[in-house]
């Protein structure tokens, strides 16, 4: 293992001891329990906005704490979920009296965790709601796993309903956009290498010189199929077109309703053609973003002959996989609510435009 | 030889510290075949941090004792695994209210409590290649020695030799829950790093009372 660390157990802390030294202007770190939030918070009648999990993903979520996205992000260890007591502190640190919207990714740790932690911050008066985020098109079906995991919309809902928080929207209608812009979204993701967490030392998988990884998550995980190296176009193509031709995708979520958790079942409808989208091109982290090009001159081609209009795009790394090689593609369908949101002013370390 | 006691309670606790420890690497491969490379690391933090909140709760009551160590590995774990070993000792915990010592049937439903909490929080069911393929036939286990009047330790022997088995019966599963789930039939011949977990955790109160 060749990483610029000092001691393994140091890694996530002294992270966010430097992300508090570059970027005080945004934001600040408290520590034990760990959480980044807004310089400014809470903001007076503003939902919060809360998100998290595992370290890795920079500059995902810490990076996108600030005006316009994120009020909060809780760091687990790497690739680990964050644990309750974070959530809650820094929900009970940003919660202006307007109350929180958790914005979570679908894996199991980090559900089980959000959970527990919109349980003690109800519990303490704090209006709470928890959307998941579940755009994964590599998983197919529900039934037989744990659903499709959170990906590259992440990063297009917190910049979203980020933007809605900060121009009123009460936590209701918060909610209601991150359901339905999680809906609108659909990514694929794919590797050319593995990668290390520094905790275990040695690389998560091994991937042999003419190999590729298809349909992977970001933790490292092992993916949907392995297959050989293919051109860049090539592997577009394919990633596109799972993303566009996905059908309609069903699962059953858990949400609060007058402090109760409730199953709803909730349906992804398919693309078509008319359909404007938001286009993310994402680097899993050792990817070059000149790379990354390569891929979205073929993503704009499949688009277009698909009669989908891209009308914003977002191109580098932004939802990583610490050093792992690859790349991600997110669609997200775009309504009028969406693209003003999506256009907004954004003042983080991580995203920054209109102001 | 029927009860367990207090003392044997927190040297459960400090031999189970001390084989996640050894176990470190060994839990934390399993979980790379077919997880996130973290199970070890996440579990030893975890009780390392049990260990330290110990002597601050070892004159308190069974139930008091187990329930620190959950609300310590719910603050300090992570992952899938903390919510759901620490609602396992919670629940244990609340079973053991008020407890110096646990006979027979205390034991029993310290165990099912238990496993009735990582169930509700984890929602899994038998076979779906989790801590619930361990525990669940260890309970069943412990529930038939103890109604055929078996001793504290050769019921527990009983239910670690069932959840032993049942780790083991791992191997052949496709994974329905959690990371492991998103491999579809890649799961398939791997050990279940949380059955595996589970089985030690169960193991170590055995070799508590066997010392």
């Amino acid at each position: 293992m060749k990483k610029l660390i000092n001691a393994v157990p140091d890694v996530v802390k002294e992270q966010l001891e430097g992300m508090a030294a570059a970027h005080s202007d945004v934001l600040k770190v408290h520590f034990e329990p760990d959480f980044v939030y807004r310089a400014d918070a809470p903001v007076a009648g503003k939902v919060a906005i809360i998100s998290g999990g595992g370290s890795g993903h920079e500059p995902m979520h810490g990076g996108f704490v600030g005006m316009g996205m994120l009020d909060a992000a809780c760091p687990g260890a790497v690739f680990t979920s964050p644990t309750p007591d974070q959530m809650y502190e820094a929900a009970k640190a940003v919660n202006s009296g307007a109350g929180v919207l958790f914005l979570v990714k679908n894996y199991t740790g980090d559900v089980l965790n959000f959970e527990m932690a919109a349980d003690m911050a109800a519990a303490e008066g704090i209006p709470v709601q928890n959307i998941l985020i579940d755009d994964d098109v590599a998983v197919k079906d529900s039934l037989y796993t744990a659903g499709r995991r959170g990906v590259g919309t992440t990063v297009l809902v917190e910049k979203i309903v980020g933007a809605a928080a900060e121009a009123g929207y009460n936590l209701e209608q918060c909610a209601d956009l991150a359901r339905k812009a999680n809906s609108y979204g659909r990514s694929m993701g794919m590797a050319l290498s593995s990668c290390t967490v520094p905790a275990a030392g040695k690389p998560i998988f091994e991937l042999g010189e003419d190999e590729m990884e298809f349909g992977i998550g970001i933790h490292g995980e092992p993916g949907q199929k392995r297959m050989k190296l293919v051109p860049a176009d090539e592997i577009t193509e394919m990633m596109a077109l799972e993303i566009i031709n996905d059908k309609a995708y069903t699962r059953t979520v858990r949400e609060l309703e007058d402090g109760q958790w409730v199953d709803k079942s909730l349906t992804d409808e398919p693309f078509k053609r008319g359909d404007k989208v938001i286009a993310f091109v994402n680097s899993m982290g050792g990817t070059p973003v000149s790379e990354l090009y390569a891929v979205y001159r073929k993503l704009a081609q499949v688009c277009a002959d698909n009669g989908i209009e891209i009308v914003r795009n977002l191109i580098g790394p932004y939802i990583t996989s610490l050093e792992m090689a690859g790349m991600s593609i997110t669609l997200l369908k775009a309504d009028d609510e969406i693209l003003r949101f999506w256009d907004a002013p954004v003042k983080t370390p991580g995203l920054r435009w209109g102001i | 030889m029927s009860t367990v006691t207090k003392e044997q309670v927190v040297r459960w606790l400090e031999a189970t510290a001390a084989v996640l420890e050894a176990n470190k690497g060994y839990l934390t491969d399993l979980d790379s075949a077919i997880g996130d490379a973290d199970h070890g690391t996440n579990m030893d933090r975890g009780f390392k941090k049990v260990m330290e909140k110990l002597p601050t709760v070892a004159d308190k009551d069974i139930g008091n004792i187990l329930k620190t160590v959950g609300m310590t590995l719910i603050s300090s774990v992570g992952g899938a695994s903390g919510p759901l070993y620490g609602t396992f000792y919670m629940r244990g915990g609340m079973a053991a209210d008020a407890k110096e010592e646990l006979d027979n049937n205390d034991l029993v439903n310290v165990l099912q409590g238990a496993v009735d909490g990582i169930i509700q929080r984890g929602r899994a069911q038998p076979g779906d290649k989790t801590m619930v393929d361990a525990l669940l036939p260890a309970l069943d286990a412990l529930k038939a020695a103890v109604a055929e009047g078996q001793g504290a330790a050769d019921a527990l022997a009983a239910a670690v030799a069932a959840a032993e088995q049942g780790m083991k019966d791992t191997i052949p599963l496709q994974a329905r829950k959690g990371r492991a789930s998103y491999l579809g039939e890649r799961s398939i011949g791997h050990q279940d790093p949380g059955a595996t977990s589970s089985y030690l955790i169960l193991n170590a109160l055995l070799e508590t009372m066997r010392a």
